[in-house]
């Protein structure tokens, strides 16, 4: 194996989403460009009807939010997984922004990451 | 995907897709509509006059923190007149309300407002940590909910203040109006959608944010880069509040406009004069001199029980006594020969009279 291109992401958690990540707001990664076989996110157990023929494919697909949301979940997340996932996607309730745009502007999980990102997760979930 | 430009300005990168409209708009064109429709909201419905002294009830959260600066930025811009306050309550729960409650201070500091703070101990002789300590985390939300309201109530007449505002937005009112629906409560259904209400002591209480999505308050807040804390209390069990939460999340991913449809929707229900009038006639507190529907008011009654060492006057579903309104409901369904009696048969559909549906104006810039 010689280089395999990375991203360096920054990725910020706040509005309470925090203290699932071992209270530390800012993390930097470095995520390959290209998501590696042993790293794809797999199929879900909650619901079984939606997207289950997706992922068994073996073409190579580019590191995009979903991903990162998977990678997230497993690599950092200390606590309370329910409280930032929601199957594959993120829990209904957290906001995320990407490079300070709504993610709702930018494809949402399918948007695929570039060197440089900065995604911002925000909960809205925690007392007014 | 090319960045959409705004759909107000037709000018810069759009940042924000409004739940409301569908709108894409920028940061800008989202600052000036977000607080224009507040403004309008409070213009709309007359809330307050000039020379008012208005209480911003802060908690240091991001609902009141937003609501805070912006009706600092309202008063200033469109010289309302107000006198603004800004009242906390700490309810003595160590990690949780004194962290925010420092935050309620800088905020102080930065809206240049002042700051009156108001604690369960001083009034009530109990902080929260001592009454979970005592009762466990079972029904102390009903505690705190009871406390806290009349704690406001209290701070307000102590500032001397007409009028208090609190943070409530669309999502939590649309939260409200469900889970009055599912309990039944038809009273209260009539009331949780009143932007303004009034009680015995003529101290008026608003939500100007009643008709604001969650979203984009957090929104505002992080794109002005305001200061709030944001940990849920320590003591939060209410779970069935938490399912109507999950509930409306859920909905309002499959259809945005979803939070502002149920609030119309509870609008738009009126409720009949008669299931209105089962509330108690108003007296004032024994013990306490505060107003109530009983002889003891809700916190001397809850204050009691805990004394007594006994906290289990406190029903199931939240409420401190029974409710004589569905006493009078289930009587009037057995007589109603053509009504649809809920299965519980304490909730009469008859009861509910849906008044001509009008979709209130909501924006300026709605397409
Ligand atoms: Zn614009
Ligand atoms: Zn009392």
């Amino acid at each position: 194996m010689s280089t395999i291109h990375h991203h360096h992401l920054k990725v910020e958690f706040s509005g309470g989403l925090e203290l699932l990540f071992g209270n530390q707001r800012v993390h930097t990664l470095s995520l390959p460009a290209v998501i590696p076989d042993s790293e794809r996110p797999s199929p879900s157990p909650s619901p079984p009807n939606l997207k289950s023929t997706s992922h068994s494919t073996s073409e190579s697909r580019s590191t995009d939010v979903t991903y990162l949301i998977h990678y997230l979940r497993t690599h950092l997340l200390t606590d309370r997984p329910e409280l930032f996932v929601d199957g594959d996607s993120i829990r209904p309730g957290i906001l995320v922004l990407i490079n300070d745009t709504d993610w709702e502007l930018e494809g949402e999980g399918a948007y695929e990451l570039k060197n440089g990102d900065e995604i911002v997760f925000i909960s809205t979930l925690h007392g007014g | 995907m090319a960045p959409a430009s705004c759909a107000l300005c037709q000018n810069a990168k759009a940042i924000l897709k409004r739940p409301k409209t569908g709108q894409q708009i920028c940061k800008e064109c989202f600052f000036f509509v977000f607080e224009t429709e507040v403004h309008h909201t409070i213009t709309d419905a007359k809330l307050f006059k000039p020379g008012d002294k208005v209480a911003i009830g802060a908690s240091g959260g991001k609902d009141s923190t937003v609501l805070a600066y912006v009706m600092k930025t309202l008063n200033e811009r469109y010289n309302y007149g107000l006198d603004l306050y800004l009242l906390s309550i700490d309810e003595g729960i160590t990690g949780y309300r004194d962290d925010s409650l420092e935050t309620v201070k800088r905020n102080q500091q930065q809206y240049s407002l002042p700051l009156k703070i108001l604690t369960y101990e001083e009034l009530y002789g109990w902080t929260m940590d001592a009454i979970v300590s005592e009762i466990g985390k079972k029904n102390n939300c009903t505690f705190c909910g009871v406390f806290r309201r009349q704690a406001l109530d209290r701070g307000a007449s102590s500032l001397n203040v007409d009028h208090i505002v609190t943070g409530h937005n669309a999502d939590d009112i649309a939260e409200t109006v469900l889970m009055n629906v599912m309990r039944g409560d038809i009273a209260r259904l009539g009331r949780c959608t009143l932007i303004c209400t009034q009680g015995e002591d003529s101290i008026k209480r608003s939500k100007p944010f009643m008709y604001a999505y969650e979203k984009e308050i957090v929104m505002y807040a992080y794109f002005k880069k305001l200061d709030y804390f944001s940990t849920e209390c320590i003591y939060s069990p209410d779970a069935y509040r938490g399912h109507a939460r999950t509930f409306l999340k859920d909905l309002e991913v499959a259809r945005p406009s979803a939070i502002i449809d149920i609030i119309h929707s509870g609008e738009a229900f009126g409720v009949r004069e008669d299931v209105k009038a089962t509330q108690k006639p108003q007296q004032t507190c024994k013990r306490c001199g505060y107003m109530s529907s009983n002889e003891l008011c809700k916190a001397c009654t809850l204050l009691e029980g805990l004394e007594r060492g006994m906290a289990n006057s406190v029903t199931p579903d939240g409420d401190v006594l029974p409710r004589m309104s569905h006493k009078v409901l289930r009587r009037r369904s057995q007589f109603s020969s053509n009504s649809f009696v809920w299965a519980s048969s304490s909730w009469d559909w008859s009861n509910l009279v849906v008044s001509t549906y009008s979709r209130p104006h909501l924006s300026v810039f709605e397409m």
